[in-house]
């Protein structure tokens, strides 16, 4: 897994609740075998006409969002299906963390799989980096966050910074990019005695 | 000493981590693995790259249901690329020693619908399942929750999950279900006053006089639809209801009795502490209909679709805007008024024996109306059979439905099973997501008794004042 410490990014701002995977990543595209290259399909149904040119109305085709890393999302946002296909086509588009006030479970365990930092900021806090984005936008620009998962920290360079909760186990993973199966197995031993006490023949492997 | 009172999270919890080690997640212990065809080839590849087996081969059950044709299956699969997902868990499953129930095997079926037919789901295990609607086995008194791909690797090769405990939330529903309302009116009716992401980070035990007056099938259909509300689990405590369900079932313990000797310690103690509860009345309910494009945009069969400016929170106005703008209508309106092209019966919210007898038995001696296309998906190979030998396929296709082979099929239409554009349709599904059934299809949610007198009247109608022929 990639790993993560510090993310300097250019903020793409989705401004609606309950965005679940089926939006992230439609159906048609979850009949690959691959883990690789879904970020062409991130979005699809939001991002490209029935004639296959870009939508000029969402959001992630607008010039503020033109090469985005971090995502600002409203409330629940990942809910649905479980398709880890989503953050795959995050991660392959370029998302590097996503900010919203809640996420959904499934989710949240699929993004910190993959190198994303899923991060949740109260959601005044949301609605004040929703205005300030907009603020840039409006002036023709773009607006940044930076990420610092070992201080636990969002902030911008204009004196907005948060802290943010995780669990200090999968900030390690992120951090030092764990294999966390490698990490598992280091427990098989404590894995066959539960299974003896459970009256499990022994495993295969 | 005595211990302090536990609820069945608890209990099954507590029996099932393997060990915690510091500064780690606990490792639990997964009792049964379900796997399909989308979610599990980067699993294996993953395994085969790291050169990996399978911890226990004999805990983990396969069969292809999202991408399966539901159409004659002695015909060649047409789309290539779904053939090749199906052809990929077949090779996997040889080379891993997965047993995998084909597309020729009776025992085929939608993933959730086979484990607690096969008796393969049992009280107070853990399982997984990548897929979000696992938790339909919780409705048998087991901890069921669905989770990514890497996660699935991570079951495939040790048999365990990283998982912090989840909080626990007991959703009491008391009284008696009303005549003509179902299972799937009350989890409709639980999701729009829970929300979205009411359930997020809990698992929700359901409990109270009504939960405990349902058929396990029932229980199946309210648990399936605990995602919806953002619960990582729904689970009901097992009683002589799940007992009696699953004795004689092909997977079910040897020693019946001595199994269910232990499953009668499952539920919850008397003054069990619940991290929430929430509490609603049977009495309340009404068939349900879905208006939106989430299932908590629901409202009954005796109301209107709602004004966005009527909702108070800016998010639920500006959500409700868009999705009347996408599902073609105007706040207001009766839901009786909404007229149909589709219906679709079938997914793993309702396409057991129970659900297809509700729907036949609205159907008997009725037509669909002309404006209106319908198909029934069996949930299983083993549940199209028993429909079969029972007349309720007579039923459907007399009544003008399509009668098809087990799948998943139109509840994520990622076979050719989908709505064109603007089409609306009836769906006793659990997703009304923006092109969930094809992209710029409508979906209305509704039991199968709902959708069935949809179908005939070509418009939502209260099934409640049905006449029965």
């Amino acid at each position: 897994m990639q790993s993560f410490t510090t993310h300097t990014g250019i903020v793409a701002a989705i401004n609606r609740a309950n965005v679940d995977t089926d939006q992230i990543i439609p159906k048609q595209f979850l009949k690959r075998i691959e883990r690789t290259g879904f970020g062409q399909f991130l979005f699809f149904d939001w991002r490209f006409l029935p004639d296959g040119s870009l939508n000029p109305d969402f959001e992630l085709n607008q010039p503020p969002a033109a090469g985005a890393s971090i995502l600002l999302a409203r409330r629940n946002f990942g809910c649905g299906s479980s398709r880890e296909h989503a953050p795959w086509s995050l991660a392959d588009y370029g998302f590097r963390a996503v900010v919203a006030p809640t996420f959904a479970d499934i989710f949240f365990n699929n993004c910190v799989q993959n190198g994303i930092v899923p991060i949740r900021l109260d959601e005044s806090d949301v609605d004040e980096l929703f205005r300030r984005a907009g603020a840039a936008a409006a002036k023709g620009g773009q607006y940044h966050l930076h990420v610092d998962l070992k201080a636990c920290t969002v902030s911008d360079d204009a004196g907005f910074q948060r802290s943010f909760a995780v669990d200090p186990f999968r900030r390690q993973c992120l951090l030092e990019g764990l294999d966390d199966i490698a990490l598992s197995l280091r427990h098989t031993d404590e894995i066959a005695v539960w299974e003896t006490a459970h009256g499990l023949p022994a495993a295969a492997h | 000493m005595p211990s302090a009172p536990r609820t069945l999270l608890d209990k099954i919890w507590d029996d099932h981590v393997v060990c915690t080690p510091p500064g780690e997640l606990p490792l639990l212990y997964i009792d049964r693995h379900l796997v399909h065809e989308v979610t599990s080839p980067q699993a294996f590849e993953g395994l085969r790259l790291a050169g990996r087996r399978l911890r226990r081969p004999e805990a983990t059950f396969a069969t292809p249901d999202h991408n399966v044709p539901t159409t004659d299956r002695r015909l060649p699969i047409a789309d290539p690329i779904s053939k090749q997902q199906i052809d990929t868990l077949r090779a996997n499953c040889r080379e891993f020693g997965v047993r995998l129930f084909d597309l020729d095997d009776v025992d085929q079926g939608i993933v959730h619908v086979i484990g607690p037919e096969l008796g393969i789901t049992q009280p107070g295990m853990t399982i997984v399942c990548g897929d979000s609607h696992t938790a339909t086995h919780g409705a048998m008194g087991a901890l069921a929750f669905g989770i990514g791909t890497s996660e699935v690797e991570h079951v495939l090769a040790t048999q365990t999950l990283r998982q912090a405990k989840p909080k626990s939330l007991e959703v009491r529903v008391e009284g008696s279900l009303p005549a003509g309302v179902t299972a799937k009116d009350i989890v409709l009716y639980l999701i729009g006053r829970l929300s979205t992401e009411g359930g997020v980070g809990h698992v929700i035990e359901y409990t109270g006089e009504c939960i405990r007056s349902l058929g396990m099938e029932q229980r199946m259909t309210v648990c399936n639809m605990s995602i919806e509300a953002g619960a990582r689990a729904g689970m009901i405590a097992p009683d002589a209801v799940t007992f009696d369900y699953l004795r004689g079932r092909d997977h079910a313990p040897k020693d019946y009795d001595a199994a269910v000797a232990h499953w009668e310690k499952l539920p919850s103690d008397p003054g069990a502490v619940y991290d929430r509860v929430e509490i609603f009345r049977a009495a309340d309910v009404v068939p349900q209909v879905t208006w939106g494009t989430n299932p908590a945009q629901v409202t009954g069969i005796d109301a209107a679709v709602p004004d966005p400016a009527a909702f108070a929170d800016p998010n639920d106005r500006s959500s409700a805007a868009r999705a009347l703008d996408y599902m073609g209508l105007s706040g207001g309106t009766r839901i009786v008024d909404i007229p149909l092209d589709r219906v679709f019966i079938g997914s793993c919210t309702n396409s057991r024996i129970e659900d297809l007898r509700a729907a036949a038995s609205v159907l008997r001696g009725y037509r669909v109306a002309p404006s209106v296309r319908a198909m029934v998906v069996p949930g299983s190979g083993r549940v199209k059979r028993q429909a079969e030998q029972e007349g309720l396929d007579r039923i459907f296709r007399e009544a003008g439905f399509d009668w098809r082979e087990a799948g998943c099929s139109m509840c994520l239409g990622m076979n050719p099973d989908t709505l064109a554009p603007q089409e609306r349709c009836a769906s006793t599904s659990n997703r009304n997501f923006e092109g969930r059934q094809g992209k710029g299809g409508r979906t209305h949610l509704v039991s199968p008794a709902m959708a069935a007198a949809a179908a005939v009247t070509g418009h939502f109608v209260d099934v409640r004042e049905w006449h029965y022929k």
